[in-house]
């Protein structure tokens, strides 16, 4: 009897507990100034081969947040809070991740930097019925046969065409050496897309793929200066970009490097800075487009030495930083429209959303992808240490 | 002479990062010669020895940062062994090779937590990070200096291994490990010196890799360390001459595969070699039971 007694006080404890930490989804906390929380989840990299752009992302969110720090949904002031979780640029690791941002409550995801990372995380947000907004994920797969991802970016044909049709105008090349990392999906599906078009366009194509974690890039580009390659096509992770053009600067690699959008991060600016190399990329914005934004953000990252830190120690813009920007404001749009907190109304409002972004105006066709037309394409002039705008680019 | 021009870029690549992965190498053989341990935080060691000159930079003049490097890992490997090794002396050996990996895993995550995950720059060092021409081709000054180096480093080793009484005593360690101890000789000093050398070389290893590939992440020591590892075995495990021509042999066929347009397979040759080696002549190339062992 007596241990029956006890066996029920415990059932009984465990229940209560598991009451009190059962809270789903959109449920609504409140926070110290009173006015309720709605959670912004943001699935980034702060580490791993990725972690650079994926940081300078965040960076743009989190200033968006404090710039606008509350949103009125139906009629209430909610406080917005941001789940920051690290992906580690890792699609194992990634799910992982993403489960934890589940389980935190938040109503809508941002990111993530990366599209290999998107599509492993892709299904946890769907069954957990949580809408996300891709930030620069390019990947076609990111947002193909699903209802709840959605981008604010333009996609990987587009840019590889892109790139093709600037290279066979602006350099008339006939021969291109392309680059990705083998096993990732972002850079291998812009190598087949550049490869498509640029084929399309009468030139020939050498395609060569590097695993994972390799630091030696002496032998590739050696390859492409054998093959008598005009432009060498590398829409790689800033990590890889990094060493591939001190190789090419230290071989004397004479033809231009073209990459996406990957590369416009001061990164790439700190290891090209100095060096007889041309290279131009692809973005979604340049530095000047919004005056007043720049001025904001600078000194927003101004005065925080870790904010400093994330952005690689000084105060240039990355396209991406504009990017994370506009997704936090087209997320906060889909909440006013929904006129709720609950995943699943903000994901039914999602397709109707539009924004006037600083990257430019925003909207989604029925796939979830933005209607975007025009890529930026930039040069690095390498001896003053910075890009210049070299004009926009269609198909 | 197209020939030369088209083809030189991949032998100087690949005797360049052949001598890198032969200064890891022999930290490698030299714990195995000695203790039997294949010392899994070597190639962690490496890369917070290449993080370090990161830093040191910053902090120092460059003619004093790389001294201090050298004596940072040294200090380190010396550290390490103390710590972690030494208290599991009479332990299976099992139980050290675990805590060689945990000791791995400390240094990965120790990097981490430390650089936040971004991939640190390593500084220019002047005259090796120089380009330089050499029969048409053009590289850095630190492919022609590393393999030179190597061959000199190798030179005063076995010289330091024959001639002094510290390299007789650890050529009777690691002949018996037991009866040496019965001898007379300071097992725990000998064994020292053996992680002292090894980080030295790893320290002077990493200063040449990072100069030519100038990224250093977290994860930059586990490629590099395996593959020399890969060499060590290669070579012979425990044969300080088999760890270095194992190394130059890895280095060169790496990059001559991709040279021939096969570089999707480059990683992949070097760890079917080793599988191979395995199974064909499990000794390794120099790796004779009567071949004096460190």
């Amino acid at each position: 009897m007596k241990k029956l007694s006890i066996l029920m006080v415990l059932v009984l404890a465990m229940t209560a507990f598991m009451a009190g930490c059962g809270g789903s989804g959109g449920d609504a906390e409140s926070s110290e100034s009173g006015n309720p929380v709605v959670k912004i989840g943001v699935f980034e990299p702060a580490s791993g081969d990725n972690g650079a752009g994926g940081k300078q992302e965040t960076l743009g969110i989190q200033y968006a947040n404090s710039v606008c720090p509350t949103v009125e949904i139906g009629g209430t002031t909610y406080d917005v809070k941001l789940e920051i979780v690290d992906n580690e640029s890792s699609t194992d690791k990634g799910p992982t991740a993403a489960q934890s941002l589940v389980s935190a409550g938040v109503s809508v995801v941002l990111g993530s930097y990366g599209s290999g990372v998107s599509i492993a995380a892709s299904d946890i947000f769907g069954s957990a019925g949580i809408p996300a907004i891709g930030v620069t994920c390019t990947n076609p797969q990111v947002t193909e046969g699903n209802d709840h991802y959605f981008r604010i970016c333009f996609l990987d044909p587009f840019q590889g065409t892109v790139l093709a049709n600037f290279a066979n105008d602006v350099f008339q090349a006939k021969t291109a050496y392309c680059i990705a990392k083998l096993g990732d999906d972002y850079s291998v599906g812009l190598c087949n897309y550049f490869q498509k078009a640029f084929e399309g366009l009468g030139g020939k194509v050498v395609y060569e793929t590097f695993p994972e974690g390799n630091s030696d890039f002496a032998s590739y580009v050696a390859n492409a200066i054998k093959a008598n390659a005009d432009v060498f096509f590398a829409p790689v992770s800033i990590e890889a970009a990094a060493l591939i053009i001190d190789q090419a600067a230290a071989q004397g690699m004479t033809m231009p490097i073209l990459a996406s959008d990957t590369w416009d991060s001061n990164v790439i600016t700190g290891a090209a800075t100095g060096k007889d190399i041309d290279i131009y990329v692809t973005t979604f914005y340049q530095e000047g487009g919004d005056p007043e934004f720049d001025a904001g953000i600078k000194a927003w990252i101004e005065s925080d030495s870790v904010n400093l830190a994330n952005n690689n120690g000084n105060t240039d813009l990355a396209a991406v930083t504009a990017m994370g920007y506009d997704a936090y404001f087209t997320a906060l749009e889909a909440m006013k429209a929904a006129g709720s907190i609950d995943p699943a109304d903000i994901m039914a409002a999602l397709p109707g959303v539009t924004y006037e972004g600083v990257s430019g105006a925003i909207s989604f066709n029925e796939i979830g992808d933005a209607n975007r037309d025009v890529a930026y394409v930039k040069y690095f002039n390498s001896e003053a240490g910075a890009w210049e705008l070299k004009g926009a680019q269609g198909i | 002479m197209d020939f030369l021009r088209d083809n030189l870029p991949y032998i100087l690549a690949g005797i360049s990062v052949g001598g890198q992965y032969a200064l890891i190498a022999i930290g490698y053989t030299m714990v195995y010669g000695i203790l039997r341990l294949i010392n899994f935080a070597h190639g962690d060691m490496f890369m917070i020895a290449g993080l370090m000159g990161v830093y040191a930079v910053t902090w120092m003049p460059l003619y004093a940062a790389i001294p201090f490097v050298i004596v940072f890992t040294v200090i380190l490997g010396f550290a390490i062994e103390r710590v972690a090794y030494k208290p599991l002396r009479s332990a299976p050996r099992m139980s050290v090779m675990i805590s060689a990996i945990g000791v791995s895993y400390l240094l990965q995550n120790a990097a981490l937590y430390i650089t936040g995950g971004l991939t640190k720059t390593y500084p220019n060092i002047p005259w090796i990070s120089e380009t330089i021409k050499v029969f048409g081709a053009t590289t850095k000054m630190v492919t022609v200096v590393t393999p030179i180096l190597t061959i000199v480093l190798l030179v005063i080793l076995s010289l330091l291994i024959k001639y002094t009484k510290m390299g007789m005593a650890m050529r009777a360690v690691s002949r018996d490990f037991e009866t040496s101890t019965l001898m007379g000789i300071k097992i725990d000093s000998v064994i020292s010196i053996t992680f002292i050398i090894g980080s030295f070389l790893a320290a002077i290893g990493s200063v040449l890799y990072f100069t030519n590939y100038t990224g250093v992440m977290p994860t930059a020591g586990a490629m590099p360390g395996l593959k020399a590892f890969v060499a060590a075995v290669f070579g012979g495990i425990g044969s300080i001459p088999g760890a270095v021509i194992g190394a130059f042999i890895i280095g060169l066929c790496e990059n001559i595969i991709k040279g021939l347009g096969w570089t999707t397979f480059s990683d992949a040759f070097t760890f079917a070699l080793l599988i191979i080696i395995l199974i064909v002549k499990p000794t390794g190339l120099f790796g004779e039971k009567n071949i004096d062992k460190v």
